[in-house]
């Protein structure tokens, strides 16, 4: 009982509590996670002989690229992964813009009304987009916009959820900080592009992270609004592919279509995970 | 124009008549520039949201009172028939059914799983960051990849799934086929996705229980069991209220793997499938999807609203 600290620690009743209880659910926790990942990119680099077999080795034993260049003969690789970057890109930049300025117009820009309107903003966060689809279908179409990569960005641009994140962080600026610039006679414009959105850079870029990601995942709206190949977004050309490649060989191009959609979001995910898991578990933790 | 306008003007002009004129002619211009303004730095953003997010409720309700396909040129008034049939049909039965099922399961085995793991990542070990990272990372992958990557994994003939059940000597269930077992299959992989979010987010409620509350139940002799279920979770209950109606909006509008798993579904017709299904699948019955999407709206918008109100709640309390 009298036995220092340090022994005590080393102990093996000690040693065996923290493997047990710590650190063989935690490695439990985290094949049961990445196995299913690290599959699919192994099964990715299989020949179809590897593939179809009753005794499946873990590793390639040929390794080859063939399901690769299979993805890109079925549809048209190349296009629909750049359609895919655009749509996202295009997409968040505007989006991320227009949730700055709003924001900056409910916080700053004082006129009567302006928190029945942040209300009706608040609202519009509690609208599931799956149940706006078929109207917005319906005026997309009869504006031009069925099967064209505009069609696609054009209703999910206004951004409820942006506004009203940056709405929070542009609510606890210190008022001196715009006073001064308002004295040196630097309008809104400016005092948003100098000032505000200089100090609130983590923020804006965990909204824009987290649009990024919801960007590139999209799924059901271009499935909707899309349908020639050309046109598609990855999500949706993996759709058509999985329509096409239905026997059971194919499943290694399959793989390799899944490896090319989730590996930049694993990629940026890992790099920037600190944004990205703080804004999506925004409003829990207050 | 607003009411502080013509409250505000006449003060002045009984002190001293001129300057406040043009005082109030100052403030006049101000304010609509404010308007201008507003309408200049917002109005784009509030534009969008009316017209693809408040236009398409109201759309919905009209459409929702109609017998009519998608594309044709005639539609006729069936008043709250598509309701009634949501309600009363076999079909619409079957979905609430399949819905509830599913949602119930999904947040259920998340929240449980999740919980056990930010157990275990509460515990000051060395590389539990990296593996908090680790446990989030499937719920920002899209869902197509990881439903393709499950199909792979559960197919009865050559999936892995099956070689490890061939390994105990037993045959793989045809997931793909059983209406049920189908429904046990998306699931899993929904739990699989999810568990990672909740782990995060309780790990963040545990670690706001003061440490000293925990010491003090030990001292009092109660074991960590007695420590868990008396101390921990009541302290706990904000989150998991804040977790279960997340998880259950979410899991309300699952989508993406349900279509990659069972593309034109089979056992697994959620209410948001069913949507796209009868709308854009072989029926194109655009009045009862319409009638699907006000309920949908409805219920998660119900539901969002009991959360607010307990999250006020809880701020006017504390």
């Amino acid at each position: 009982m009298t036995r220092p600290e340090w022994t005590r620690s080393l102990s093996r009743q000690n040693i065996v509590a923290t493997l047990f209880a710590g650190y063989v659910p935690m490695l439990l926790a985290l094949l049961i996670i990445a196995l299913p990942l690290v599959w699919m990119i192994v099964a990715s680099f299989k020949p179809v002989a590897e593939i179809v077999t009753v005794d499946p080795g873990f590793w390639p034993k040929s390794p080859t690229l063939d399901n690769y260049t299979a993805v890109a003969d079925r549809v048209p690789l190349a296009r629909v992964f750049l359609n895919s970057v655009i749509v996202t890109f295009v997409g968040a930049a505007i989006k991320v813009f227009l949730a700055i300025t709003t924001a900056y117009a409910l916080v700053f820009i004082d006129i009567p009304f302006r928190n029945a309107i942040f209300l009706g903003i608040l609202v519009a966060l509690m609208v599931p987009p799956e149940a706006a689809m078929l109207p917005n279908f319906l005026s997309i179409s009869a504006i031009g916009g069925r099967d064209t990569l505009w069609g696609i960005i054009l209703p999910g641009l206004g951004t409820a959820f942006g506004t009203f994140m940056l709405r929070q962080q542009f609510k606890t600026l210190p008022a001196e900080l715009l006073e001064a610039a308002e004295l040196d006679g630097a309008g809104h414009w400016r005092r948003l592009w100098r000032i505000v959105a200089p100090v609130s850079t983590p923020t804006i870029a965990t909204v824009a992270l987290v649009i990024i990601v919801n960007e590139w995942n999209n799924f059901l709206w271009p499935l909707v609004i899309i349908d020639s190949p050309e046109k598609m977004t990855l999500p949706v050309g993996l759709n058509l592919l999985r329509s096409i490649e239905t026997q059971t060989g194919s499943y290694g191009v399959l793989m390799a279509g899944a490896v090319i959609v989730i590996a930049p979001v694993l990629i940026i995910f890992a790099a920037l995970q600190r944004y990205i898991v703080a804004g999506l578990t925004q409003g829990a933790v207050k | 124009m607003s009411t502080v306008d013509r409250v505000a003007a006449p003060v002045p002009v009984t002190v001293a008549a001129v300057p406040s004129a043009e005082l109030a002619r100052a403030r006049r211009i101000k304010r609509s520039r404010n308007y201008f303004l507003f309408i200049l730095f917002a109005g784009p953003n509030i534009a969008l949201i009316l017209a693809y997010i408040y236009y398409p409720l109201l759309a919905n309700m009209y459409f929702s009172t109609l017998d009519w396909r998608l594309g044709a040129r005639t539609a006729s008034f069936i008043g709250l028939d598509n309701y009634a049939e949501f309600f009363s049909s076999r079909d619409g039965l079957e979905v609430w059914r399949v819905t509830i099922i599913f949602t119930v399961a999904t947040v259920a085995g998340s929240m449980m799983l999740g919980l056990l793991m930010a157990l275990v990542l509460n515990r000051r070990l060395p590389g539990r960051t990296a593996a908090r990272t680790a446990l989030f990372s499937p719920y920002v992958l899209s869902g197509v990849g990881v439903g393709l990557v499950w199909t792979f994994i559960f197919d009865p003939r050559i999936g892995i799934l099956s070689h490890f059940i061939a390994m105990f000597g037993g045959t793989s269930p045809e997931w793909f086929l059983d209406k049920n077992l189908a429904l046990v299959m998306v699931i899993a992989v929904y739990i699989w996705k999810n568990l990672g979010y909740c782990a995060v987010i309780y790990l963040a409620g545990l670690q706001s229980i003061p440490q000293d509350l925990m010491e003090a139940a030990a001292i009092d002799g109660a074991g960590p069991i007695r420590r868990f279920f008396n101390v921990t979770l009541p302290l706990l209950s904000p989150t998991v209220f804040f977790l279960s109606i997340a998880m259950v909006l979410s899991s309300m509008q699952a989508f993406d793997i349900l279509r990659i798993m069972t593309p034109t579904g089979n056992g697994t017709n959620t209410i948001v499938f069913e949507i796209y299904l009868q709308s854009f699948g072989t029926y194109q019955r655009a009045g009862y999807a319409a009638a699907i999407s006000v309920v949908l709206f409805v219920t998660l918008f119900a539901i969002t609203a009991i959360q607010m109100r307990y999250v006020e709640r809880k701020v006017h309390y504390a």
